[in-house]
């Protein structure tokens, strides 16, 4: 009964959230000043996906990897390989001869490609790396991610990759619902894993690991299982990533973004999915529109404001995250979960009895 | 005669040039209550620990119901080290991961308690009850094992019950009495269905009412549920009230083993361990 008032709530708000979005989109120009709030929607979106997939990895299994960079570039190359019509192929790799792929897959399937073919290397990666604790792991999965950033510029495997120069021409989404409708399933099955048997056996392993084993937890089958699933995830928001830059570039694929993303979920909250969904946005939207001012040169007058100059935004930025790692460490939800159906019972004032009921998207 | 559940054959644990556990040899049969007893430091938690499968002894084998579970020989890992009793004569090395060992039976707790610290009471026995799924990953993550996870949740309500933690449920484990976090470490071990309990000082940090009430407890466990337990303890109280065979270990040599009043009368368990524990 209450269950089905929750779905039932839950489908609703989707279908407006999606409404409004498409909405918003329809009605605002692109000259217009808030035209920059569909960026960040996008924007975010992608990398509410990808910070989730981190969470899962650091926050609910207790591994501390910093590779999500790397397998968000595999997912964007795969997906940017598999999918540029053939038509464009000779313009795209014109110092590489039209490369060595001469077909293209329908844009869905190269996103679930893209997915699959980060797990893939994450699978093989795991095998030696997940042996490591702590420090170690994210030392090496850095390295794996610096690394396939290096092999993928390499001039001999341009004729798949076309080296260090960009793929493009490849299909986009046309509306701004897709990457919602994506990253939303996505994360609504990671959100389903975690409060399975398996996600429990997840935090059994952050929590204890010793104790984990000891209750017939095999370690290295569900740490794997979490580093690869979470790779999946990173390559399919790699997809979409690469679909709204329109271009994809190696280089671009760097630890700064791999920080980027460690940053979005350390503020959201260690372990919980909805901070890190809330973060997410909340970071884009700092990082590319509100506190874009702050690089342009501002005159009072004669007066020139003082400070205000390119890159300004960063020391700004940087100073807020430390202010939040100093004072906040919890981030904006520690492990606790926004959920409707909490907030439904807070609002009807009925005691908040049942812990952990979520919603998504 | 009854079947001999967990047999300890000559195992020699050895950390550099410390013998943790030296030549042990011990036999506990079904629905026996086993006591390992001895000094701190004796080595009890290695053996343990041996038994689980968390450390590969340096020689030595174990068995469980007949079947070899861990073997180490001086030819492998230790080779240089080891120069003890029974050189050469273990030549298989078989040191399984503690999740293998506890698939097959054994259970253990902890004796520095090791509860998942951010999961509740419930949460804390229902994962242990991850090791008996049935389910694999894509059935679990898409909530197709409702039938399962409902079993599941049935058992860890019906196991906090008899523990008599029902009203905790909800409690984060940490947040618990020393002694009722206790019960919850034999309450999690008991949800992976093991036939063979190993406790490690499940009464330590308990007050003289609570150790009866584990007391009564653990004799249930075997006559109800017919467990069979082995124990680490030092309560000399509940130890030979309830055991019904002993073994002393002391500087990792096993130096008695019998049923209490012998232990109790025993001139070398006295000298290096009882003595000092009746004046106290």
């Amino acid at each position: 009964m209450k269950k089905t008032r929750d779905v039932v709530i839950s489908v609703v708000l989707i279908a407006a959230l999606l409404g409004v979005l498409r909405y918003m989109e329809l009605h605002i120009s692109p000259q217009s000043q808030w035209a920059m709030l569909l960026t960040v929607l996008k924007k975010g979106s992608i990398y509410a996906l990808v910070a989730v997939s981190m969470n899962l990895l650091n926050g609910f299994t207790g591994l501390f990897s910093l590779g999500q960079a790397g397998f968000m570039m595999i997912g964007a190359y795969t997906y940017g390989i598999l999918t540029i019509p053939v038509a464009q192929r000779a313009n795209v790799y014109m110092y590489y001869q039209g490369g060595i792929v001469q077909f293209a897959l329908p844009s869905i399937l190269g996103i679930v490609l893209g997915g699959i073919a980060a797990a893939a290397f994450a699978f093989l990666i795991g095998i030696p790396v997940l042996r490591l604790k702590s420090d170690y792991l994210a030392i090496a999965t850095l390295g794996f991610a610096e690394i396939m950033k290096v092999v993928f510029m390499w001039d001999s495997l341009g004729p798949l990759t076309n080296g260090s120069n960009m793929l493009r021409e490849y299909p986009t989404f046309k509306t701004i619902l897709y990457p919602f409708i994506v990253s939303g399933i996505c994360i609504a099955i990671i959100v389903m894993l975690i409060n399975s048997t398996y996600g429990r056996a997840f935090k059994a392993i952050r929590d204890d690991e010793i104790a984990a084993e000891a209750m017939g937890i095999n370690l290295a089958h569900h740490k794997r299982i979490a580093f690869t699933v979470s790779s999946f995830f990173a390559g399919i928001s790699g997809a979409l990533l690469a679909m709204y830059q329109t271009n994809v570039q190696a280089k671009s694929y760097n630890s700064a973004m791999t920080y980027e993303i460690l940053l979005i979920v350390v503020i959201g909250g260690i372990g919980s999915i909805t901070g890190s969904v809330i973060s997410s946005f909340l970071f884009i939207a700092c990082s590319e529109w509100v506190l874009r001012f702050l690089d342009e040169t501002h005159r009072i007058g004669e007066f020139t404001v003082p400070l205000m100059r390119s890159g300004f935004r960063k020391v700004v930025f940087s100073i807020i995250i430390m202010v939040i790692v100093l004072f906040f460490r919890q981030g904006i939800m520690g492990t606790r979960e926004f959920s409707i159906s909490g907030i439904i019972n807070r609002l009807t004032g009925k005691s908040k009895k049942s812990k952990g009921g979520d919603s998504n998207a | 005669m009854r079947e001999n559940v967990l047999k300890v054959e000559n195992v020699t644990m050895q950390f550099g040039g410390v013998i943790a556990v030296d030549n042990m040899n011990l036999l506990v049969n079904e629905k026996e209550i086993v006591s390992l007893i001895g000094p701190n430091g004796a080595g009890k938690t290695t053996a343990f620990n041996v038994i689980t499968g968390v450390y590969a002894p340096t020689n030595g084998a174990v068995y469980f119901r007949g079947q070899k579970i861990v073997e180490n020989h001086p030819q492998g890992k230790m080779r240089k080290l080891y120069k003890g009793e029974n050189n050469g004569k273990y030549t298989g090395v078989l040191s399984p991961t503690p999740d293998r060992i506890t698939s097959l039976g054994i259970a253990r707790t902890f004796q520095n308690i090791r509860l998942w610290k951010s999961q509740t009471v419930f949460d804390n026995v229902l994962i242990a009850k991850h090791l008996r799924r049935t389910s694999n990953l894509f059935t679990a993550t898409f909530h197709l094992n409702g039938a399962e996870e409902a079993r599941m949740r049935r058992e860890t309500e019906e196991l906090l019950e008899i523990l008599e933690l029902s009203d905790v449920r909800d409690e984060l484990a940490t947040s618990l009495p020393y002694g009722k976090q206790r019960r919850l470490e034999i309450a999690r071990a008991m949800a992976t269905k093991p036939s063979l309990l190993l406790l490690d000082e499940p009464a330590a940090g308990m007050n003289p009412q609570e150790t009866d009430e584990l007391t009564a407890f653990i004799g249930r466990l075997r006559d109800e549920f017919g467990l069979t337990i082995f124990m680490i303890e030092h309560h000399m109280d509940l130890v030979m009230e309830i055991s019904d065979r002993i073994y002393v270990l002391d500087f990792g040599k096993g130096i008695a083993e019998g049923v209490p009043e012998e232990i109790q009368n025993n001139p070398r368990v006295i000298e290096a361990y009882l003595g000092g524990a009746i004046d106290e």
